[in-house]
């Protein structure tokens, strides 16, 4: 199959910017429908209606993020039947039951329990009310849950068969798909972020009120919730990331090598904390993989596995292999995929020629090699290295960016309790200005996990160039500015409407009115 | 049989969209949205290809089988 390189490119891009549009949206619903939960329970606890109104303001944000955010995903399966169709096929079983039930759970939940939410306040009771508060944070997190056990099982794909009858990988253990140990970490890393970003949300605007000194019961309300909600989901975004990267380390090894820059493996190995990558570096060669860094000792050997002396595989071993080690080079993979490939085509022929026995042999050589199925399609082994530059400065990003948000956490927290906080200005300022940090460091999280997974569309089994359609490129390039320039327009109406809103404050709003 | 349920639904739908002040622009702003989305961008642009280009799931198959043995179709 020939494809233009540039189509390749622009399926990816097209895919990449609608992807992270899409996240602009998600990750604020996720957790800012717990805040108003948390909001709404202590309301129904206390029977103050400052609750109450506080409550209001914060889901009326939450509308509109809602209703901007909502339906930008489905363009991502728009571009799966298109530009991704040989993807799509291959995947169609393993990921036809995590997203029709994340269709029916989205649909179900979104059409009653948030117009509940939103429309009921004087039409059912306190409980009632708060008991559709709570399943629409439940049912939006759940909705989020299915969608990761499908990203999880493309970094490491387990539970299913390759059928090359079908040309579709089957499903044949769906607990193993959907408890995938990459996907649950991934679930709680992603879920944990989102709170942590809506935190930030909620403290971000209540100090731009503070600072104009207006609504400050409210604001000074809203930030205890939303800082102490942050500091304990912050924390558990460190111990999730902890796992998520033990598990990149186990199942993705070149992945992990690139976020850390590791070019030579070693035992012991240092975690980088800081670093400006040497831009000349190339795999296999002797200058030095950094200009400047600061780094732990034996931080990364004990973070991937728990051990001051493990060993910790470089790009370099992971490319030319290591015997040391018992790490099979990427050509050696390649050579197998080839078979892999070789064998498919033999049992496509036996099938054609109506010869069960020679399809037998060449299913059976099939699957004694279908596990580098994927390298088969590679055309260099330096095709198995991911853009490190990108990976490392996106995880550097986001792992400087969280450590920062629990210090902000910790500090504007202790200020609420004092009741210091308004004094404390510059801190003020600095939480104010941490909101676009926290989307910097969402897309930074991403853009680790995707980038750093190339050139796999499906690990090991599937590269992006074989996944993508082989269509006429003008349609893809003419898609990618329509969505740049649709989203676009989405995000300035968002950030139009939201800050009208905030501008009004809590006390514009009635009692009566709905959102 | 009794509509007394299903009027109460109509009845808290259409009482909670009417009392919308925000929501309305929000409304229409979504409605914009999935008009672009489904009716221009989807049916001009993103037809699902396998479905559009052959009559059954073998069909598709063994299309998906040839691009990745290498086999022209």
């Amino acid at each position: 199959m020939h494809i233009d390189p540039s189509l390749v490119e622009w399926s990816r891009a097209q895919f990449a910017l609608t992807a992270l549009y899409h996240w602009l949206f998600v990750p604020l619903t996720l957790g800012l429908t717990f805040i108003v939960a948390i909001m709404e329970t202590i309301y129904v606890k206390t029977g103050n209606e400052w609750w109450k109104k506080t409550t209001r303001f914060w889901m009326g944000l939450l509308a509109i993020n809602f209703a901007i955010g909502l339906a930008t995903g489905i363009i991502m399966e728009f571009e799966f039947g298109t530009n991704w169709s040989n993807y799509s096929w291959i995947v169609g079983d393993i990921f036809g039951a995590p997203l029709a039930i994340e269709g029916l759970m989205a649909f179900f939940m979104e059409s009653t329990f948030f117009a509940v939410m939103f429309f009921g306040w004087d039409k059912v009771s306190k409980r009632m009310h708060l008991l559709s508060t709570w399943l629409v944070a439940i049912g939006s997190n759940l909705s989020a849950l299915w969608i990761l056990v499908a990203n999880g099982w493309m970094q490491h794909p387990v539970g299913m068969r390759f059928n090359p009858d079908t040309a579709r990988n089957e499903m044949v253990d769906f607990w193993a798909v959907l408890f995938n140990p990459n996907a649950y970490s991934k679930f709680l890393h992603t879920i944990s972020g989102g709170y942590v970003l809506a935190s930030l949300f909620v403290i971000s605007i209540s100090a731009w009120y503070l600072l104009r000194k207006r609504n400050i019961q409210f604001a000074k309300r809203s930030i205890m919730v939303a800082a102490s909600f942050g500091l304990i989901v912050s924390l558990f975004n460190v111990t999730t990331g902890d796992d998520s990267a033990r598990h990149v380390a186990q199942d993705q090894p070149m992945k992990l090598a690139a976020m850390e820059g590791l070019y030579q493996g070693k035992s012991g190995a240092e975690i980088v904390t800081f670093g400006i990558l040497n831009p000349s570096k190339k795999v296999g060669d002797k200058q030095e993989p950094f200009l400047v860094k600061v780094a732990i000792p034996d931080g990364l050997s004990l973070l991937s596995y728990h051990r001051v002396d493990a060993y910790v595989p470089g790009i370099r071993e992971l490319v030319y292999g290591s015997k040391e080690h018992g790490i099979p080079s990427v050509a050696e993979k390649m050579k197998r995929g080839k078979e892999a490939v070789a064998a498919l085509t033999a049992y496509k022929a036996a099938k054609k020629a109506g010869d069960t026995a020679k399809m037998e042999a060449a299913k059976k050589r099939f699957e004694a090699n279908s596990t580098y199925l994927g390298y088969g399609y590679l055309k260099t082994p330096l095709q198995a290295v991911p853009s490190v530059p990108i990976t490392f400065y996106a995880f550097h990003t986001m792992v400087g960016l969280g450590t920062w948000f629990v210090l902000l956490f910790i500090v504007i927290l202790y200020f609420t309790m004092t009741n210091t906080l308004e004094r404390h200005r510059k801190w003020l300022w600095a939480a104010l200005f941490s909101l676009p940090l926290g989307y910097v460091a969402q897309e930074s999280g991403w853009i680790t996990a995707e980038v750093g997974r190339q050139p796999w569309a499906i690990q090991d089994m599937l590269p992006v160039g074989m996944a993508t359609s082989n269509i006429v490129t003008s349609p893809v390039m003419i898609t990618f500015w329509l969505f740049a320039i649709l989203f676009t327009a989405l995000l300035i109406a968002e950030v139009k409407i939201m800050t009208t809103q905030i501008k009004l404050g809590p006390v514009e709003l009635k009692e009566d009115s709905h959102v | 049989m009794s509509f007394a349920w299903p009027r109460r639904v109509w009845e808290f739908y259409r009482d909670g969209f009417r009392s919308m002040r925000l929501g309305k622009k929000l409304w229409l702003l979504v409605a914009i949205k999935l008009f672009v989305l489904f009716v221009v961008i989807k049916w001009l642009f993103f037809p699902d290809l396998l479905k559009t280009r052959f009559h059954n799931d073998r069909e598709r198959g063994a299309f998906v089988l040839d691009q990745l043995t290498h086999t022209k179709e």
